[in-house]
């Protein structure tokens, strides 16, 4: 019972809401029972001549004018009626209104926890998170959670108060018809809870097919350019038919198990009614009971059998809240990143040392393999190597992304694990090579660090990106939604867009992590001359696999495994061995040839 | 794209259209109105038996005749199980029958739409049209329907007892279903109001959730933890404040019609119960009244609720038929259909063979909005040539594509294919002898042998073997653990993007078409098997007509004809040493990626 632990503490906000909503089912509840005994009562001892055998209703009766005035003024008892349907109504109302606002309450609290928690959960977690079934859980779990607290959870409440309240006034009235009466009320509970706990899997079956239609959809939907293309249309149409006939199949099969249940259990309780009116008819013909009592016994039993019939099935369904709580609490247990534990916010310039510096990814073998290099603030340090040699490895460490593991980096002095998380992401802008678009306007996009900022510095931006032309020829400029809602953006704008959001900034520190690979190489010469201009202050780290993107920097690194195979700026590697140098006499013969051809 | 909420009214005429796709199920219609009628009488009937019970038993204290009265309700709650047995079961069949049809028809309509339908709209806007709006539309017919037969029959059967048993006190107690139906029917439309917008808040949210997730790497980077979390909020809060607006709506509704029940039931028990004394009715007559006025308000309720509800299925309904009516376009003429066949006849007997010259004349297009794409565009290309379309992002080269394979076509000029304008021709026998690779390769679920089967569905295991031989496949294919037999995932989501292009390759080599179509095929390959490809290109290129996209020059150097495609004109042409020693648009896009291309190379080792 974990779950539920866990459950009561996301309750605990609401607590006092919860007690008055209870309090609110418990009233509902006793209103409710009352009506049928003032009816009784009204055609036994008013209506009728018997004596009133309750003390408390004797009283009410006095009070109102007693037997004799009321005989001639029933409406008085209709008023009284009315009142008790009131009372009843209010805290119906009540019961539904107060219960709804703590089930939500809870559900905002989950909902904002999870999302919170998960944007602080570590950089590689997001790595290899299977995002679909995250906000399955985040969306379908949660709603599971919150049906069980606002109505389940009540409705259950209900039922109990219900059958206990009626059990009470049902023994008090007449303890034989009683005993008659509550004769189903296990069998019927016991085969709705059996029913809708086998039935279960059905329920999941049909969800699977209802699955299995939709993707065969989405294929075809997504691949309907080869679908034409090959002609494949009745061959589609056919695989479609298979999987829309089994789903229309199952579900008819759990319609049908539903139809079962229905008349089975409708004719048990419809029985049971019949007994009671038997039995009452028997029972009242020998003097043995009143017609009064016996009305009340058959409007009682209606009231009885339709909770305990849904009761059944509400305890099957909160076997899969439980699940759910479950499946969230896995998320939230998940350790988050502290982004702020020493509070140290030092002022950040930008000069940066590393100190043969290890990292590997979890327990695996280390990426990098003692790096070290110094850079001034303000200097450019260009990265080349092949895949997987440690060139992002090594700039994610920069804003903390992953954490080395030995050695030292120290920015301006200080040792970069002793920097707060978000202060040092807050200097560091670093730019993805697969950059997410946030759904909001291009403008907002762009000043999406800093909302505050003018549209003078986000065009400013947008021109140094070289993406102010593209974001001009949209319909509604800076002004045009991104994303699904929006426009599709090419991979090269998506790049670009980046560049300008992070530029905006104007941070100490700035890495392009190969984020200019989706752009073309003109592009890219005009953004890297924008970007000089700007980039007075800035310590700039750049990933490249293009010559001339690296050529100007202060520091070029050639990483290969892990190790800093060679450094030095563009003069001093063209006159080595090594990779540089043939990269770059590829490139200058190549440039040769175009000379030749020009000649 | 924001759904649209135009269902301000009931609109009979469309509900009448509906009709033809309902005949179908009019005996399960009938049969199932039948049975509501008599649940419906049959739950009128209970109050009378306990009248009955009271006046003959109880007032007059004899248990004459308890037996067969007691054999009588016994066989009514029988009738009244396998009433509800087959009005579950029909209702049911129904529902699922309707659905799947309106589905089925909507999916073969789905296939032969041309493809500017799809360019305007989301595989997600499809997929719940298909899906969600069909499930409500087939719900709210089968079970509207039980409801309301139930609901009206229910009315008039109490009505009809009422005024039977008395008159007066008929007209008295029913004096409160006019406020009552029309409570109802302003409650339960608010109601449904409330709750839509509850859903569509809820549809935000699920997407906040997706974008946090997906955005969260960039969330970090950019430190944007807490605006985040605050815009998130601002959701959170609005979700509940009408969460809980569309309950306080809801939870009015009930106290509501319990007191105007109340007041029925007072009227009742008042005049009612003065008659009793003055023994102008009998006890039993009394108490059965009492049970109609708690009983009334339950089809009252579900008849509003029908109201309301069928609002909301009607904009589904319009969204679905919206779709099955939508023209189609691009159609074959009947003469030709006559001929050739259809998609799903084709009469493969009379098509006359493919040798593959194609010819564009005066071609004149543009998509949707009126901006020209190509204009008195002219190519000729004799059988077996292969052409290679050189351009930027938006130049034309794509439509040239899409025009050949009669995804569009032209708004004015002709297409020839073997000198005959290809409309004459039926759309399948051109797409039977095309093959085509796109740049992002679009595989199904299933195993590498169905997906390469696709491209002909009568090969045999050895043909697939040597497709995939020819295409360089079958090395990485066998050195997975269930070889041809291992599945590739929902869209081909289990393999690289490189073996996904690989097993497309495979697949239209399969076809042996004389038509060949690569579009940016190779862009998403790496190197290494790109030097592989090139070789298997020319071997497949080799006898077939063939047009290639591609941003990578080296694939397309050894083109008999090189295009560069500028803003729908041809502004070079010739084989690739040709367009190098022009030193124009080709040459400078040459030389610049194989500056990268070699870079890579060396950097990569």
């Amino acid at each position: 019972m974990r779950e539920l632990k866990s459950i009561f503490n996301f309750m605990k906000g609401s607590k006092f809401i919860y007690f008055l909503s209870i309090l609110s089912i418990i009233l509902a509840t006793f209103f409710t029972v009352v009506g049928p005994l003032l009816i009784k009562t009204t055609i036994d001892s008013i209506i009728g001549n018997k004596p009133i055998d309750s003390e408390q209703l004797a009283k009410l009766i006095n009070f109102l004018g007693g037997k004799v005035f009321l005989k001639n003024n029933i409406w008085i008892i209709g008023i009284v009626l009315i009142i008790l349907t009131i009372l009843r109504g209010m805290f119906l109302y009540l019961k539904n209104t107060l219960s709804s606002k703590s089930a939500e309450n809870t559900a905002k609290s989950i909902r904002e926890e999870l999302y919170d928690h998960i944007q602080k959960l570590p950089y590689e977690y997001h790595v290899k998170a299977d995002t679909g079934e995250l906000i399955q859980r985040c969306s379908s779990d949660v709603e599971t959670i919150r049906r069980f607290l606002a109505v389940q959870f009540v409705e259950v409440g209900g039922s109990l108060f219900n059958l206990i309240f009626v059990a009470y006034i049902m023994f008090n009235l007449h303890v034989k018809m009683a005993l008659v009466s509550m004769a189903v009320v296990p069998i019927i509970f016991v085969f709705a809870f059996i029913f809708f706990s086998k039935v279960q899997k059905i329920f999941l079956e049909v969800d699977e097919a209802e699955g299995r239609l939709s993707t065969v959809l989405q294929e075809n939907l997504t691949g309907i350019r080869v679908v034409k293309a090959f002609a494949r249309q009745s061959y589609e149409i056919e695989k479609f038919d298979k999987k829309n006939s089994q789903y229309r199949d199952l579900t008819f099969k759990l319609i049908k198990l539903l139809a079962w249940y229905w008349s089975i259990s409708d004719f048990i309780c419809m029985m049971q009614i019949g007994a009671v009116l038997a039995m009452g008819s028997l029972w009242a013909a020998k003097g043995q009971l009143s017609l009064g009592t016996l009305v009340a016994f058959i409007t009682y039993e209606s009231m009885l059998l339709w909770p305990v019939r849904q009761m059944g099935r509400i305890l099957t369904d909160m076997g899969k809240a439980i699940v759910s709580i479950g499946r969230i609490e896995e998320v939230l247990e998940e350790p988050i990143e502290i982004l702020e534990e020493n509070h140290e916010k030092p002022q950040i310039i930008g000069n940066i040392s590393f100190r043969n510096v290890y990292f590997g990814y979890e327990d695996k073998e280390s990426v990098l393999k003692g790096i070290s290099f110094d850079v001034k603030a303000g200097e450019t340090i260009a990265i080349l190597g092949p895949t997987g040699s440690g060139k992002s490895s090594l700039v994610h460490l920069l804003p903390r992304l992953y954490d080395y593991d030995s050695g030292s980096i120290k920015i301006d002095g200080i040792e970069l694990k002793s920097i707060d998380k978000k202060w040092i992401r807050k200097n560091v802008g670093l730019v993805l090579q697969e950059p997410f678009l946030f759904a909001k306007t291009i403008r907002d996009n762009i000043k999406i660090s800093n909302p505050r900022l003018n549209d003078k510095k986000v065009f400013e931006a947008a021109e140094a990106a070289s993406i102010h032309n593209d974001i001009s020829s949209f319909d509604k400029g800076y002004d045009t939604l991104v994303g699904e809602r929006g426009v599709s953006l090419s991979g090269g704008q998506k790049q670009r867009m980046a560049i300008a959001r992070t530029i905006i900034v104007e941070s100490p520190i700035v890495v392009f992590d190969d984020s200019l690979s989706a752009v073309d190489t003109e592009t890219d010469i005009a953004i890297r001359e924008a970007l000089n201009e700007r980039r007075s202050k800035s310590t700039t780290f750049i990933i490249s696999h293009r010559i001339s993107t690296v050529q100007d920097a202060d520091l070029i690194l050639v990483l290969d495994n892990g190790k800093i195979v060679q450094e030095g700026t563009h003069e001093t590697l063209i006159k080595e061995d090594g990779v540089y140098k043939r990269v770059y006499n590829i490139q200058s013969s190549f440039e040769d040839n175009i000379e030749e051809v020009n000649i | 794209m924001e759904e649209m909420d135009h269902n301000e009214k009931i609109n009979f005429s469309f509900w009448k259209n509906f009709l033809i796709y309902a005949k179908p199920y009019k005996k399960y219609f009938l049969f199932l109105a039948l049975v509501m009628i008599g649940v419906a009488i049959i739950d009128a009937i209970f109050p009378l038996m306990n009248k009955k019970a009271i006046d003959s038993f109880i007032v007059n204290k004899t248990t004459v005749g308890l037996n067969s009265f007691a054999i009588k309700y016994g066989i009514l709650v029988l009738i009244q199980a396998i009433n509800v047995w087959f009005f579950i079961a029909i209702a049911g069949k129904i529902e699922v029958k309707m659905a799947y049809s309106i589905r089925k028809i909507g999916f073969e309509k789905l296939q032969v739409l041309p493809l500017s339908y799809y360019d305007n709209k989301a595989v997600g806007w499809l997929m719940a049209r298909m899906t969600s709006d069909i499930n409500r539309l087939s719900e709210t017919i089968s079970w509207g329907l039980v409801d309301f037969v139930w609901g009206i029959t229910m009315m008039l059967s109490i009505t009809v007892v009422m005024f039977s048993l008395n008159m007066k006190l008929a007209l008295i107690t029913l004096s409160v279903i006019p406020p009552l139906a029309i409570i109802s029917v302003y409650f339960q439309e608010k109601i449904l109001m409330a709750y839509r917008k509850v859903r569509k808040i809820n549809s935000r949210i699920t997407g906040a959730f997706n974008e946090d997730i997906s955005g969260a790497k960039t969330t970090k980077t950019l430190v944007r933890e807490e605006k985040n979390l605050s815009e998130f909020t601002e959701l959170t809060s609005e979700m509940k404040d009408s969460s809980i607006r569309a309950v306080c709506i809801s939870s009015l509704y009930l106290p509501i019609v319990l007191l105007l029940g109340s007041i029925g039931t007072a009227l009742a028990l008042n005049f009612g119960g003065k008659a009793v004394i003055l023994k102008a009715i009998s006890y039993g007559t009394l108490v059965a009244f009492i049970n109609y006025t708690i009983q009334f308000f339950e089809p009252v309720r579900e008849l509003a609720a029908i109201f309301a509800e069928l609002q909301s299925a009607q904009a589904s309904a319009e969204r679905v038929f919206s779709l099955i009516n939508e023209d189609l376009e691009i159609e074959d003429t009947i003469e030709v259909i006559n001929q050739y066949g259809d998609f799903f006849n084709p009469k493969i007997e009379n098509w006359p063979e493919i040798k593959g010259e194609v010819e564009f004349k005066n071609i004149s297009f543009s998509y949707k909005d009126d901006e020209k794409i190509l204009e008195d565009f002219n190519l000729h290309v004799s059988p077996g040539e292969t052409i290679a379309l050189v351009g930027e992002t938006g130049s034309g080269k794509s439509t040239i594509v899409n025009l050949l394979c009669r995804f569009y076509e032209p708004n004015s000029g002709k297409i020839l294919i073997d000198s005959v304008d290809y409309r004459k021709r039926p759309q399948v026998w051109l797409h039977e002898n095309l093959g085509y690779v796109l740049q992002s390769p679009h595989l199904f679920s299933g195993t590498i042998m169905d997906n390469i089967r696709y491209g002909n569905l009568e090969a045999s295991e050895l043909d697939i073997i040597r497709a995939s031989k020819l295409v360089n496949a079958h090395d990485f294919i066998i050195k997975l653990e269930n070889g041809y037999d291992t599945e590739v995932g929902e869209g081909g989501s289990l393999l690289s993007t490189g073996q996904k292009q690989l097993i497309s390759f495979a697949r239209a080599v399969l076809r042996d078409p004389k038509i060949f179509v690569l579009d940016e095929a190779t862009s998403s390959i790496d190197t290494e098997t790109e030097k592989i490809i090139q070789d298997t290109i020319q071997k497949v290129l080799k006898g077939r007509t063939s047009f290639i996209i591609a941003h990578r020059l080296s694939t397309i150097s050894n083109a008999d004809k090189i295009l560069v495609i500028k803003k729908g004109k041809i502004i070079e042409s010739g084989n690739h040493s040709e367009l190098l020693s022009k030193k124009g648009y080709y040459y400078r896009l040459y030389t610049n990626q194989f500056i990268e291309e070699k870079s890579n190379i060396v950097i990569d080792g």
